[in-house]
């Protein structure tokens, strides 16, 4: 018995009315990964996480526990817990992330800052002024609750004075390049994914690579957005020899995250369909660029490559191992 | 016995979202389909283009199931914007079954 769908769509929403996220979290874990990097507060040009890394670890933790509800005589209880949802935010105890999970993620965010320090760009960040994109309230249909929050997510930008922004996630890029200008007129924010950044800036490597890496693309970067080569131009200026799948490119095979709130263990089933993809094309790393893709690959099992996000090799590479 | 509703199949026709009815129903899309959908799009996006709203509820597990990866839609020799398709699905679900 699958959870009920309304209900938990409706959860989800209504947090998005309400605290400004599908799955709200404290200010303090937001902006966690920053601490001590000194990236000024605001300014023209952001790096704009859209709070999707640091999400992720509690949508893990969260789903650990919609899955033993999935198919109890429990799950068809998701009613009540909305209902009380609207007065306490109930989401803050439906799991609690793993002190592991929540290092990993933010050192994937401090990565791709000092990637980008290293490249000369010169960026701020808006730290407890930055708003989730809403992306998932977006592929959900829930487009009433979705122009809404984009609404103020730009009224936020433009308050700050914010022009450019430096994305770090496909689903954050979909959003405010593509998605927003179709929901907001006038919208005129000029956005760009790290990657596309960094290609353009052309550093050099601090310390080439030796070792072989997969790429497993993610399908919004790949068919949305057509951010296809420039992962693998930086790993090869690295040094990393990049194996290509059959099922890559604009041809990549989802992770099966996207349905995970909804159906987490037929999102765990697409999961390990592809994690045996990537250990069959015979290399020791799978780079990934989507917090989604990493949370699902590395929850479908052990396996027998190491799963890990691309920034970790690029800044092993180009900051030489000076990223902590 | 499948029942037309009149209001869903107008809301359907004036949407500038929903494409279907350029579907030559080669069977692509579901060749394709990392979740091994057979009925998305093909078939649910017929009854939604015929205005069988309670067809389209009967499968509102696909609807929600698709992944929105596009796979389908690289492939669609007819160009439907099949995700745009499944979203505007979600939204007349969302609003008018699940009232949010």
């Amino acid at each position: 018995m699958s959870l009920p769908t309304g209900d938990v769509i409706g959860l989800m929403i209504d947090n998005l009315r309400i605290r400004g996220s599908v799955l709200p979290i404290a200010a303090r874990s937001a902006t966690k990964w920053a601490k001590g990097l000194d990236i000024p507060r605001g300014g023209k040009t952001v790096i704009y996480t859209g709070l999707m890394y640091q999400l992720l670890p509690y949508i893990t933790a969260s789903v650990r526990n919609l899955e033993r509800f999935e198919d109890s005589f429990w799950g068809k209880f998701v009613f009540v817990a909305r209902y009380f949802n609207k007065i306490l935010n109930v989401s803050k105890f439906m799991g609690f992330p793993s002190k592991a999970d929540l290092t990993e993620y933010n050192q994937i965010l401090r990565n791709i800052a000092l990637l980008l320090r290293q490249a000369g760009v010169e960026f701020g960040y808006l730290h407890e002024r930055e708003l989730y994109s809403g992306a998932l309230a977006y592929d959900l249909g829930a487009d009433d609750a979705f122009r809404l929050h984009a609404s103020k997510v730009y009224e936020r930008l433009k308050q700050d004075g914010v022009q450019s922004l430096i994305t770090v996630d496909p689903h954050t890029t979909n959003m405010l390049r593509t998605v927003y200008p179709r929901f907001i007129d006038g919208y005129d924010m000029h956005v760009r994914s790290y990657l596309e950044v960094l290609v353009e800036r052309n550093m050099p490597a601090a310390r080439k690579a030796d070792a072989d890496v997969v790429i497993h693309d993610s399908c919004v970067y790949a068919r949305y957005e057509n951010v296809i080569e420039e992962p693998r131009t930086l790993l090869d200026r690295a040094g990393y020899r990049v194996k290509e799948l059959r099922d890559s490119k604009e041809m990549t095979h989802c992770c099966g995250g996207p349905v995970e709130s909804l159906y987490p263990k037929l999102a765990n089933r697409i999961g390990k369909k592809r994690v045996q993809q990537l250990e069959n094309a015979g290399a020791q790393n799978a780079a990934l660029m989507c917090p989604i893709c990493l949370a699902t690959l590395k929850k479908a099992g052990r396996a027998k490559i190491q799963i890990t996000d691309i920034s970790n090799l690029l800044a092993e590479a180009y900051c030489d191992g000076q990223f902590n | 016995m499948a029942k037309v509703n009149p209001d869903f199949a107008q809301e359907v026709k004036a949407s500038e979202e929903f494409d279907a009815a350029a579907c030559m129903n080669c069977g692509v899309c579901s060749a394709v389909c990392p979740m091994e959908i057979e009925l998305l799009p093909r078939r649910v996006f017929r009854y939604a283009l015929l205005g069988l709203e309670d067809r389209v509820l009967e499968n509102t597990g696909n609807i929600y199931s698709c992944l929105l990866c596009k796979m389908c839609e690289a492939n669609c020799p007819a160009e439907v914007h099949i995700a745009e398709n499944v979203r505007f699905l979600r939204y007349y679900l969302n609003k008018n079954v699940f009232k949010l």
